[in-house]
């Protein structure tokens, strides 16, 4: 097993697209829930060999995207108090802020640090005991539980100079706001993989009880898309709406006992802010008060002005999956990975930087 | 126990006197020594008959040691590669070394051993270098400058600008090595990534190729900017199409696990060992068979071919049977979080 080539197999891949063919016998809406999706929907053209009924919209499955503004804003605010030093995963440092990003401040004379995990962040703070390092807690469900893990650890050890700036996402929540808000009218969704091995199946199972939509869970690689997408159209066409795992390989329906107990040993919900659509109850994670002394908004008094939208972005209506990249007048003229103009064009998984590096052809 | 002076460069070293004079008969004459530069004349005079290539590159690499390699090797193979692209056998090299204060030289030593080598290796000689010692701070370790000259072989016109339609489109081994290689040492990632830079020296590779087929079109060493960098520059220059199969582009399990992980493209990362090379489709069974041949070449494939729609773009064919474009890479390469 090499866990890639198996699940990119051409004629299993062109069976599963004639299977779907031959099932689809309406025009259908689905979206697909994680930024991952669209990158490899978009990276292995899986759009173009669909049927031309089924309508593929991305979601707000983007921790990055998801971000605010004014949480943006933030992260710079504490990059220029002195003595401070921000670690980041990559994408975050440059999204563009109401005046800046985390790459200028740096620019600026700001300590600002890549990281690729939490267990970096916390070697910077035990090799720097005189600066104060300030980790920014982007993520969904997937990666709270480890940077709850590093602030165990580093209350273990005593650290005094280590802390979060918790601007964690759950999934669940924002799903069923969206679904709540009737702007857009969808037959399928494809869950999210990586956050459901986390959560589990069973805070999914909402969408077809509820909403009487078809779901089904989904990994990443394109046979994993394709079987996810043939699931979603055998329940609309059979009319029985219940969540299905296409990615048994790495989802149980209990997820991760473990992960999930030591996110909330730390974190507990709170409302939280989603870019574009607003604030959504239950749907973000703050540090518990037992470990407020890891918190970067009660340890420093930030100090911002009022947030700033990029006029002309839209990357708030693509997040909810009303509007595509090529809707944006900044698209590709104005806004390009070189110089994003909204977070959708800067990450990875940002809906408009996989349009403009994979979109192909229909897209131009 | 206190540390020696001389185990570090100093800026007197540089000086031009007696230092200066005992690190250059020292740590690197040793490793270098030919008759053109044990001369030790200010300008190195050369002979040489035909069509001349000349071609310079500044080398600047963090960390200076990677697996498979060192700024030395890369500085001799990077300008020796930039030579071949026009069919240029290389023949002589400059070297310019610019160090930084304290820098170890144990280390310059190694790096000037490794020059060495790579040179022998491909068959070039240093004819003429400098040194220069900077304050602390002002560079960063040792920065390299080389500058080759090489004479092209009769009857070869290789340019950026010859592709035509019909033409074959070879890549001479797997993707992404030398990318890959250097960010997981530079970044410290603590998995093991059992890949080594793929620099080479590709003068000998390139003159095989020449000996089966003097007519080819285009060869681009794939550097910055991976492949789809450099197809995407000759499919402009040549202001052609440039179709490509997906899945007859080598890559090494071991970068696409890391790309995956990372959630990099192999075909933008950087290589420093690899020869895109374009040619009529009737000369490329017999480039390939020659490439095979070839330590550097084993893995070399035919991946695409060169047509007349969607001119100066090269588009992708999945391994679905779709098909995308496949732009430049804009902005620098950013690990992404889940």
């Amino acid at each position: 097993m090499k866990y890639i080539d198996e699940y990119r197999d051409t004629d299993l891949g062109k069976g599963l697209i004639k299977r779907i063919a031959d099932l689809s016998k309406r025009p259908v809406k689905l979206m697909e829930f994680c930024g991952g999706h669209t990158v490899s929907i978009l990276k292995h053209g899986i759009r173009q060999l669909l049927p031309p009924g089924i309508e593929m919209l991305s979601g707000p499955g983007c921790p990055v995207c998801v971000t605010p503004v004014a949480d943006i804003d933030k992260a710079v605010a504490l990059a220029r108090e002195p003595e401070t030093v921000i670690a980041t995963f990559g994408d975050m440092i440059r999204v563009p802020g109401s005046n800046s990003t985390l790459q200028k401040a740096k620019a600026e004379g700001s300590d600002v640090r890549v990281v690729y995990s939490t267990q970096d962040a916390l070697e910077i703070a035990r090799l720097n005991p005189l600066k104060k390092i300030i980790f920014i807690g982007v993520g969904f469900e997937t990666t709270a539980p480890t940077v709850a893990a590093s602030v165990v650890q580093a209350s273990k050890e005593g650290l005094t100079n280590y802390y979060i700036l918790s601007l964690h996402k759950l999934c669940p929540p924002v799903m069923k706001a969206l679904l709540l808000s009737h702007e857009i009218r969808l037959d399928g969704i494809i869950c999210p993989g990586h956050v459901c091995a986390i959560t589990g199946a069973r805070p999914f199972e909402f969408i077809g009880r509820e909403y009487d939509i078809a779901a089904a869970i989904s990994g990443f690689e394109p046979l994993d898309i394709l079987l996810s997408v043939e699931m979603l159209i055998k329940q609309i066409e059979n009319g029985r709406h219940a969540l299905e795992n296409a990615y048994t390989r790495v989802v149980r329906d209990e997820g991760n006992i473990q992960a999930i107990r030591i996110m909330y040993e730390v974190f507990e919900t709170s409302a939280s802010c989603w870019r574009g659509i607003g604030m959504v109850s239950e749907s973000g994670l703050r540090l518990r008060d037992r470990y407020s002394a890891f918190d970067a908004e009660k340890a420093f008094e930030i100090k911002q002005a009022e947030a700033r939208e990029t006029p002309g972005c839209i990357c708030g209506d693509i997040l909810r999956g009303v509007k595509k990249p090529h809707d944006c007048r900044l698209f590709r003229d104005v806004c390009d990975p070189q110089h994003p103009v909204g977070p959708c064009m800067v990450s990875a998984e940002g809906t408009c930087s996989a349009y403009y590096l994979y979109g192909g052809e229909d897209e131009r | 126990m206190e540390e020696k002076m001389s185990d570090k460069v100093l800026l007197a070293h540089g000086s031009g006197g007696r230092l200066s004079h005992d690190l250059m008969e020292r740590h690197i004459m040793p490793y270098l020594k030919n008759p053109i530069l044990n001369k030790l004349d200010d300008s190195a005079v050369l002979e040489l008959k035909g069509r001349i290539a000349f071609t310079t590159d500044s080398y600047v690499i963090k960390p200076v040691f990677f697996p498979g390699g060192d700024i030395g090797r890369l500085a001799v193979c990077g300008t020796i590669n930039d030579l071949a692209t026009s069919g240029a056998s290389a023949k002589y090299l400059s070297l310019g070394l610019i160090i930084e204060e304290g820098f170890p030289i144990t280390d310059l030593e190694r790096i000037i051993a490794s020059v060495s080598s790579t040179a022998k290796e491909a068959g070039v000689l240093v004819v003429t270098g400098d040194t220069k010692v900077v304050d602390h701070g002002s560079c960063d370790g040792i920065f390299i400058n080389t500058s080759g000259i090489g004479v092209i072989p009769e009857g070869v016109n290789i340019s950026g600008s010859r592709a035509s339609e019909g033409d074959r489109i070879i890549i001479t081994g797997t993707i992404g090595d030398h990318g890959i290689a250097v960010m997981a040492q530079r970044e410290g990632l603590k998995f093991s990534v059992p890949v080594e830079s793929d620099r080479a020296p590709l003068n000998g590779m390139v003159s095989e190729i020449l000996k089966v087929s003097p007519d080819i079109h285009c060869l681009r060493d794939p550097t910055r900017g991976g492949l789809a960098g450099t197809l995407n520059e000759l499919a402009a220059q040549s202001d052609v199409g440039i179709m490509i199969e997906e899945g007859s582009i080598p890559v090494k399990d071991a970068v696409r696990g890391m790309c995956e992980i990372l959630g990099f493209d192999p075909m933008y990362i950087a290589n420093e060992g690899k020869m895109v090379v374009i040619a009529a489709p009737e000369d490329a069974a017999g480039i390939v068979a020659a490439l095979h041949g070839n330590r550097h070449g084993r893995d070399a494939a035919v991946i695409g071919e060169v047509g007349s729609r969607h001119k100066g773009r090269v588009v992708l064919k999945t391994g679905l049977g779709a098909s995308r474009i496949v732009d430049m890479l804009t902005g620098d390469l950013l690990p992404r979080i889940c």
